[in-house]
């Protein structure tokens, strides 16, 4: 009997888990929405009218500063899932629970499935939400229906290829504090074109804010609410978001599967 | 559940080896279980006793050896011999944010049983195990008898043939003790073969049908309760008397040697059960003679490794 034919079962079995344990801790998904909406407001609402003028300069003032920052604090909010993923990763594997799962003929990925799954759903709901208090505070997007389709699967592809480094970095971590760096994921679209065009930044950081991931993926959710030029972002974008998600993968497959003595290997090493 | 090809054996191994790091842990097990019995490892912490049942469960691998369980080869079809067991460890193994029927339907799931089937056994195991008031609770309401009953529940919900249980008494108290003891006599009734870990020689001697030694990675001893109680000369009764002349009677009235020492006692063997006192207390009763004291000595886990390694267990081992 083959469990591989499991595979489907087992995970939507596991994702139903995920989801139950959402329900009934809800802390560790609503501080998904804590970051960016407290990054909106700043931004947004404290330092708008200066950093507005600021952009004014470099981009010629055709754009109001809410509607620059908003795809940048979407993108922040798909990034703020991670946290929860990994740290919910890294509790179920250090929990007794999973040594049970892997004592049963089930599918064994869909223990990370279930777990990616979950997340992704959360934090498409968590960006729902910030887009709606993007949308109070006066972003004025101006997307066609295909669009905001195309924007929704890019951030569906996004949170994916986020949330699988992110399963991987809490299977790594040997606790919570180790599980918790991955929140700093979520300020890495700060040092992109998220707040300000990289342009107006000093010549190192101002590279690294050309090239990194973010901005090309930034790009593109800009010009597709916004209507700015995209040009090649998007298939830079698609292609970042495919080869981060493929590696996060594999690397988190290769941690789940790895025999759990080597685990016990370093406890034994650390009690001596 | 039972088939024509299925060995009498349903756990067998062989040379069984590992290490973590340059500490061996394991140092060559054989061990056999038959089908339908109780086999029980007997041991102190740190003896090898979870790295055994972790092991034979499929969870780590072995540096070396063979194992068959349920007829299944450990190496080349884990997947075969996980669809067979059933493992209760020594560490909770429920989702502490399901309820306890919630953990039970998840089981359920994963064991690919139908909704309705899956419905009716979880239902009949919070029955059985006396958790249908707290199948709506969180587990960490639940007392340790309570969670130890449900991880137990969450093992059973796939009708395991082979169940593993790594200290399953372990830290209870002695009610929630003999309600467990009792539910895995009735596994054991039912058909299943249980492999038990135990630090307790009591528990090994009420449900083993047999037990082996475990002792710092190595089989020391394996046989019956009985065969193995037989090597412990500890189980004694000790008899104190007022002065010489009444020792020296009772030790002829019992027919055996007395030694005259300071102490004026006498040491019968014995195993300490009430029937065999009844009769020693009847005797001395129908001699007439006075005892001024008597205390029983039952052999316990440190008996039998004194009287198997020469040495007493050590006591650094343990760990609170």
């Amino acid at each position: 009997m083959s469990t591989g034919g499991y595979a489907v079962r087992d995970s939507v079995t596991m994702l139903r888990r995920n989801l139950l344990h959402a329900k009934r801790y809800p802390v560790s998904s609503t501080g998904t929405l804590v970051v960016p909406i407290l990054l909106l407001l700043a931004f947004g609402g404290l330092f708008g009218n200066a950093l507005g003028a600021g952009l004014g300069v470099t981009s010629g003032g055709a754009i109001d500063y809410t509607d620059y920052l908003t795809p940048a604090i979407i993108v922040i909010a798909a990034a703020s899932g991670a946290l929860s993923t990994s740290l919910s990763v890294n509790l179920d594997m250090t929990a007794g629970i999973i040594n049970r799962f892997r004592t049963m003929a089930i599918s064994r990925a869909s223990v990370l499935t279930g777990h990616v799954l979950g997340s992704v759903i959360q934090t498409i709901i968590a960006i729902v939400l910030v887009i709606g208090a993007a949308l109070l505070i006066g972003f004025r997007p101006n997307a066609t229906a295909v669009e905001w389709l195309a924007a929704a699967g890019l951030l569906a592809l996004l949170t994916l290829a986020l949330t699988w480094p992110a399963a991987a970095a809490g299977l790594a971590a040997k606790g919570p504090e180790g599980a918790s760096n991955i929140q700093l994921l979520a300020f890495l679209p700060i040092l992109g074109s998220g707040v300000v065009p990289p342009e107006s930044m000093p010549a190192g950081v101002r590279w690294f804010a050309e090239h990194q991931p973010f901005t090309p993926i930034i790009e593109t959710l800009r010009g597709l609410l916004l209507g700015t030029p995209i040009g090649n972002n998007a298939v830079i974008a698609l292609a970042w978001c495919i080869g981060i998600a493929l590696i996060g993968y594999l690397w988190a497959r290769a941690l789940f599967s790895r025999d759990p003595s080597s685990n016990f290997r370093e406890v034994f090493t650390a009690l001596r | 559940m039972t088939s024509a090809s299925s060995s009498p054996l349903a756990i067998t191994a062989t040379g069984l080896r590992k290490s973590f790091g340059d500490k061996v842990v394991l140092d060559g097990i054989s061990l056999n279980a038959a089908a339908g019995t109780i086999f029980a490892l007997l041991g102190p912490n740190g003896a090898g006793k979870t790295t055994t049942v972790n092991i034979l469960s499929t969870l780590i691998g072995a540096d070396g050896g063979e194992a068959q369980v349920a007829g299944r080869d450990l190496a080349r079809e884990p997947d075969a011999v996980r669809a067979a067991i059933g493992v209760t460890g020594q560490f909770s193994a429920v989702d502490k944010l399901l309820t306890g029927q919630e953990n039970l339907l998840l089981m359920a799931d994963l064991n690919h049983l139908d909704r309705r089937e899956g419905r009716r056994r979880a239902a009949e195991l919070l029955e059985r195990f006396d958790l249908t008031q707290a199948a709506n609770q969180l587990p960490p309401t639940y007392s340790g008898g309570m969670l130890r009953r449900l991880d137990l529940a969450m093992t059973l919900i796939g009708d395991p043939r082979v169940i593993f249980l790594d200290e399953p008494t372990t830290g209870l108290d002695p009610r929630s003790r003999r309600t467990m003891w009792e539910i895995i006599r009735e596994l054991v009734a039912g058909g299943a073969t249980i492999l038990l870990t135990t630090q307790y020689l009591e528990e090994a001697d009420e449900l083993a049908d047999q037990v082996a030694l475990l002792d710092h990675g190595r089989l020391i001893a394996e046989g019956t309760p009985e065969e193995l109680k037989r090597l412990v000369p500890g189980g004694h009764v000790r008899l104190q008397f007022a002065d010489a002349g009444t020792l020296d009677y009772a030790a002829k009235a019992l027919g055996v040697a007395a030694s005259h020492d300071e102490a004026l006692a006498l040491q019968i063997p014995s195993d300490g059960s009430v029937r065999s006192l009844r009769a020693l207390l009847a005797r001395l009763d129908d001699e007439g003679v006075e005892v001024g004291e008597l205390s029983v000595h039952t052999p316990d886990l440190d008996d039998v490794f004194l009287a198997l390694t020469g040495q007493p267990r050590e006591k650094e081992a343990e760990t609170p």
